[in-house]
């Protein structure tokens, strides 16, 4: 019998520490959409959305009333889009914005491309669109992948993406550039990633799939306030045992939208999502553990430590796991980094730094409007670079806010926030990126 | 067994137990256990109940204790067991 003192427990971790679920994601295949007619393929597209994702937001809400956890979102991910375009992309775009819309799923993603070793003409035709296309629709995600550990980076699309950026962000200067938010980069792309702006419903994924993603920094933070003084050691364990508690609510739930939507289960992804909200904060968390703000000296190791025990605590509590099951250090998303980079405590080399011991990489970050493009694609190849040598996910989403300097603010609204514009090292990596190519893949042994 | 907790919290009055057991017994909901104190005037009561008899969704049941809620001006706020099991047990 459970106790009345575990009831409270729960019922404090959901009411008072903000524990969620951040997202029931559903994936979806859209191979068999492929028509050579851009029109056709984008209303088969449009029809199977809907038919597999009918049920999909009034089944999340129901799971939500039923266990009393909120879930924050209900979203779909589908094959990246030029897998399946074999003409112009953009009608397949408003379809799916159009499909989003006529869910009820706040977003969709998989206007994508995979290019980490070379471009197919329809990755070409989809990155040349992306500007466009996230200027137009409003619930439409956007990711590329650039390299991999086994491919290497491929610089090609590591200089367009800069110039992608750059053009998506002029494109939507009247929201704060608001188009960038919706685009991310990456290296070592995963397919099960239940998260935005990155979801996508991989090659290797089934017809259709159901991820969810947890969250919950809240109740770790909370959890660590109780051993106040006490050793790593005693960390680590505080962390490992409320992440499996976060997960196993994750597990429950995902089995859960399976059984009544008739849809298997994929996967838990172990994450640490933060929002803006006071009391939801990954930085707060390393600020418990006995740092003045994020991105003061121990804030690498910190993060490391929390990153990895929140995966110990949560894999036992999942038959699967995966996505980008870390710890999520995003800007604009998360109060105590918004305030530790509007005190200039947090810097861009430091968060880069972070990303090599933590979940995908340079999140919701914005950077004077006056940024170059190549900048922006120096920035991308440096954490491209340590997602490929360190066989990890890493990812950018940099918002060059459209007229704005080192220090003024950018507001996105609801989830996405709130930024301090944050200063980048100027100095030209122009010639560097000129250069394009291929980096080739790193070597897999004397590993130093 | 699908298993749902019902806590009742709110000023202490008489007959808020009765009240809340007849309505449940009333959609042949069975009550499996019930944990109950006051803490300074403040009644608070925790039941576990059996929602397997009860020819109703969960979210008709919610609603057809409505009225309770109106009629005691109490919170009384039900959520599936099967949360706190997974969290706390292995």
């Amino acid at each position: 019998m459970i106790e009345t003192g575990e009831i409270l427990q729960t019922m404090a971790m959901i009411q008072e520490q903000n524990f969620d679920i951040r997202t029931i994601t559903l994936g979806i295949n859209l191979l068999d959409c492929s028509h050579p007619s851009p029109e056709a393929c984008a209303q088969r597209v449009y029809d199977k959305i809907c038919k597999t994702a009918r049920d999909l937001v009034r089944t999340g809400e129901a799971i939500e009333r039923e266990f009393s956890i909120p879930i924050v979102n209900k979203r779909i991910s589908v094959t990246p889009v030029s897998l399946i375009c074999q003409g112009d992309p953009r009608p397949i775009a408003r379809a799916l914005d159009r499909a989003a819309k006529e869910m009820g799923v706040n977003f969709l993603g998989g206007y994508s491309a995979l290019m980490h070793k070379g471009a197919t003409l329809a990755d070409e035709r989809l990155l040349a669109s992306i500007p466009e296309v996230m200027a137009e629709t409003e619930r439409l995600c956007s990711s590329v992948n650039v390299g991999s550990t086994r491919a290497g980076l491929n610089m090609n699309a590591v200089r367009d993406m800069g110039q992608i950026i750059k053009k998506t962000a002029e494109l939507t200067a009247d929201n704060d550039s608001l188009g960038c938010a919706k685009l991310v980069v990456f290296a070592n792309a995963v397919e099960d990633n239940p998260f935005m702006a990155g979801a996508f419903c991989g090659v290797g994924e089934p017809e259709c799939v159901i991820n969810v993603g947890v969250s919950g920094p809240g109740v770790v933070k909370r959890a660590l306030e109780a051993v106040r003084g006490e050793p790593f050691d005693v960390v680590a364990e505080t962390i490992k045992r409320t992440a499996f508690k976060i997960t196993r609510v994750g597990q429950l739930v995902a089995r859960e939208a399976s059984q009544r939507l008739g849809i298997p289960f994929g996967i838990v992804d172990l994450s640490l999502a933060p929002t803006p909200a006071r009391g939801d904060s990954v930085a707060h968390i390393l600020t418990e553990m006995g740092l003045e703000m994020a991105g003061a000296p121990g804030t690498t190791a910190a993060l490391a430590l929390l990153n990895d025990a929140v995966k110990k605590g949560g894999v036992m509590a999942s038959n699967h796991v995966g996505g980008l099951s870390g710890a999520f250090i995003p800007v604009s998303e998360d109060i105590g980094m918004i305030e530790a980079a509007s005190a200039g405590a947090l810097t861009l080399e430091k968060l880069e730094a972070m990303t090599c011991v933590c979940s995908v990489g340079l999140d919701m970050i914005a950077i004077p409007g006056d940024t170059s493009a190549e900048t922006i694609s120096g920035i991308i190849a440096d954490e491209a670079a340590i997602g490929m040598v360190n066989n990890k996910t890493t990812a950018v989403r940099v918002i060059p806010a459209a007229g704005k300097k080192a220090g003024d603010t950018v507001e996105f609204g609801g989830l996405l926030g709130f930024a301090p514009v944050m200063p980048v090292n100027t100095c030209s990596c122009a010639d560097f990126i000129a250069r394009g190519g291929r980096i080739p893949a790193p070597l897999h042994s004397l590993r130093n | 067994m699908t298993k749902a907790l019902i806590s009742v919290t709110g000023m202490d009055a008489t007959g808020i137990i009765a009240r809340v057991a007849t309505k449940l017994s009333e959609m042949n909901i069975n009550i499996l256990d019930i944990t109950q104190t006051i803490l300074g005037g403040y009644f608070t009561m925790m039941m576990v109940v059996d929602l397997d008899g009860a020819n109703m969704e969960f979210s008709a049941i919610d609603e057809a204790l409505q009225p309770v809620r109106d009629e005691l001006s109490m919170t009384i706020h039900m959520q599936r067991m099967d949360i706190f099991d997974a969290m706390h047990r292995i």
